[in-house]
């Protein structure tokens, strides 16, 4: 499966990595915002997006606006510091399948990416 | 200041070492930080704005940061390495983030995170915003939390007397 995490921080992604990495994913792209994402969604057909919320250049949430108006159906999960309802509202409404609210355990990103790809599988 | 703003921070510190580091924090008692305190050599600055205006620092000792980056992200860096500031930068991001979650119905938006690497440095502010200082002790040594925070209705209250009474 392609992995496209989308987050400024390199430590972030590295995190990200190693537990993807332990689940049994290899195929992982990575992004620094999102304008660079945008660039690379094309070429890399992502299959499932971690996305942060806050980065500088393009933030994750506009990035999702914009993603979504040619893909409508590939899994994104946001990986933010952001724990205010109304921003999991709005990151709902945008097209997010699903949320992890940093910081988090291994545990519980594995989690929430085996119930995001079992709910696109169902 | 809002005695809320700094429980919030209180929490948000242990939650982010507990979760990220497995790293216990000991808070000790926060105080006003009046002036010629004590430097460090890294600093994590993060900026509010919003309903709550102003900045938070996340303050270390060089070898305590080499610590808590080690345990961070698996690797030993020192701490000119080049992405030794990046992960400062996002423990500064989670444990503001964290806070900000629990300013209740206050909406705040936190900047991307700067981060200062010199040895004993101050990071000074403008003096019109009270700075707490909270101190937390780990295992892994020293770490600070400087919050010079406030709600925006404040401080253009005190803009706008400011102003009148230098008419």
């Amino acid at each position: 499966m392609k992995i496209l995490l989308v987050d400024d921080s390199k430590t972030m992604r590295n995190i990200q990595k190693s537990v993807l990495s332990q689940l049994g994913y290899s195929e992982i792209e990575e992004a620094c915002d999102g304008v660079d994402a945008l660039s690379k969604v094309g070429a890399f057909m992502p299959e499932l997006l971690l996305v942060d919320w806050n980065m500088p250049n393009m933030d994750g949430l506009t990035f999702v606006k914009k993603y979504r108006q040619s893909d409508k159906s590939t899994p994104i999960i946001m990986v933010t510091t952001e724990t205010e309802r109304a921003r999991v509202v709005e990151a709902i409404k945008a097209g997010v399948n699903n949320y992890v609210v940093k910081p988090f355990t291994p545990d519980l990103l594995s989690q929430r990416i085996n119930e995001t790809l079992e709910k696109v599988a169902a | 200041m809002d005695p809320k703003f700094i429980s919030a921070f209180v929490k948000s510190i242990s939650n982010v070492f507990s979760t990220m580091l497995q790293l216990p924090v000991e808070v000790g008692e926060p105080r006003i930080k009046d002036g010629d305190e004590e430097r460090f050599d890294v600093s994590g600055i993060i900026g509010m704005s919003g309903e709550v205006v102003g900045s938070v620092v996340l303050c270390f000792p060089g070898d305590a940061a080499e610590r808590i980056v080690a345990i961070f992200t698996g690797e030993q860096m020192a701490v000119d390495s080049e992405d030794f500031p990046d992960a400062i930068g996002e423990l500064v991001n989670m444990v503001a983030g964290g806070a900000k979650g629990m300013f209740e119905d206050r909406e705040v938006s936190i900047s991307c995170p700067s981060v200062i690497v010199g040895k004993d440095h101050n990071v000074s502010r403008l003096k019109d915003v009270p700075c707490v200082l909270i101190p937390c002790s780990t295992d892994c040594g020293e770490v600070v939390i400087e919050i010079a925070i406030q709600d925006r209705k404040l401080a253009e209250g005190a803009d706008a007397q400011a102003a009148s009474a230098s008419v």
